[in-house]
């Protein structure tokens, strides 16, 4: 079960350069190790990482194996105004996981 | 007369933990080298003039784990429509790829500063080039040691 940790201010001052903070948990598989029996582990890394503000996107990283296991990205965004943010996380395989949260605008 | 058997398991163990020890150096896939790192970053920049400044790479000189290294890459930009960071790449010198991410932000980042953690697996130089929304490119770069390597390569 893929689960994700998302740290927003709750609350804002319009203008304000708000930090987000976010971790999800993911082996990051890099598709360069091999089991035991020396057979290739098939690379499954999380590749997109997107951030959008009401709908708008705001902040997007493309993401390679040299991206440590368990996904820890933090960056900035203008708190415009009072809403939703809305973290999507994609993998090789299985679904992109998406984790919201709200946002009071002062 | 019974003999311990402790000699013989802790030999056999030597053995097995000797042969994991090397097969690493015998089995080692193709890595990036500088000269990987720099066509990557001739694909992304183009013809265009790479100058050094504006950005600031913090990544630790002595990395005790190269699994997970903490690096921030923040740029000196107002971050306004006219004048902002539009892309943020990293690249490394010596893991397999030499790629390790590339951010896009605008101007609603209000901050050109993200933080994340990285695999380093090997001793080597990491490269930032962030890409102005004026279409000039510049570069910082940060050296460091690390003493145990990301398991990229094999499983332990």
């Amino acid at each position: 079960m893929t689960q994700a940790l998302v740290n927003v201010p709750a609350k804002a001052k319009r203008g304000d350069a708000i930090e987000i903070k976010t971790l999800i948990s993911h082996p990051m598989e890099t598709g360069y190790r091999h089991d035991t029996n020396g057979v290739a582990i098939p690379r499954d890394i999380i590749h997109t990482f997107v951030a959008r503000y009401n709908g708008e996107e705001v902040f997007r990283a493309d993401l390679h194996p040299a991206i440590a296991a368990n996904p820890y990205i933090t960056f900035f965004t203008v708190a415009t105004e009072s809403g939703v943010i809305e973290l999507t996380w994609t993998p090789d395989h299985g679904e992109p996981l998406t984790q919201t949260a709200n946002i009071t605008v002062e | 007369m019974m003999r311990d058997p402790k000699p013989a398991t802790r030999r056999r163990f030597l053995a097995i933990a000797g042969s994991a020890a090397l097969a690493p150096i015998l089995v080692r896939p193709g890595r990036a080298t500088s000269a990987t790192m720099a066509a990557a970053i001739r694909e992304v920049v183009g013809e265009a003039e790479v100058r050094e400044g504006k950005i600031d790479l913090e990544l630790p000189p002595l990395v005790e784990n190269g699994n997970a290294v903490p690096m921030t890459v923040a740029v000196e930009s107002p971050m306004t429509a006219a004048d902002h960071v539009k892309r943020i790449h990293v690249f490394n010198e010596k893991n397999p790829q030499p790629y390790v991410a590339t951010f896009h932000l605008g101007p609603r980042a209000g901050k050109a500063k993200i933080s994340t953690r990285v695999r380093l697996a090997d001793s080597q130089k990491v490269v930032a080039i962030a890409e102005l929304s004026d279409g000039s490119f510049w570069s910082a770069s940060a050296d460091m040691i690390v003493t145990l390597a990301a398991c990229i390569e094999e499983t332990p």
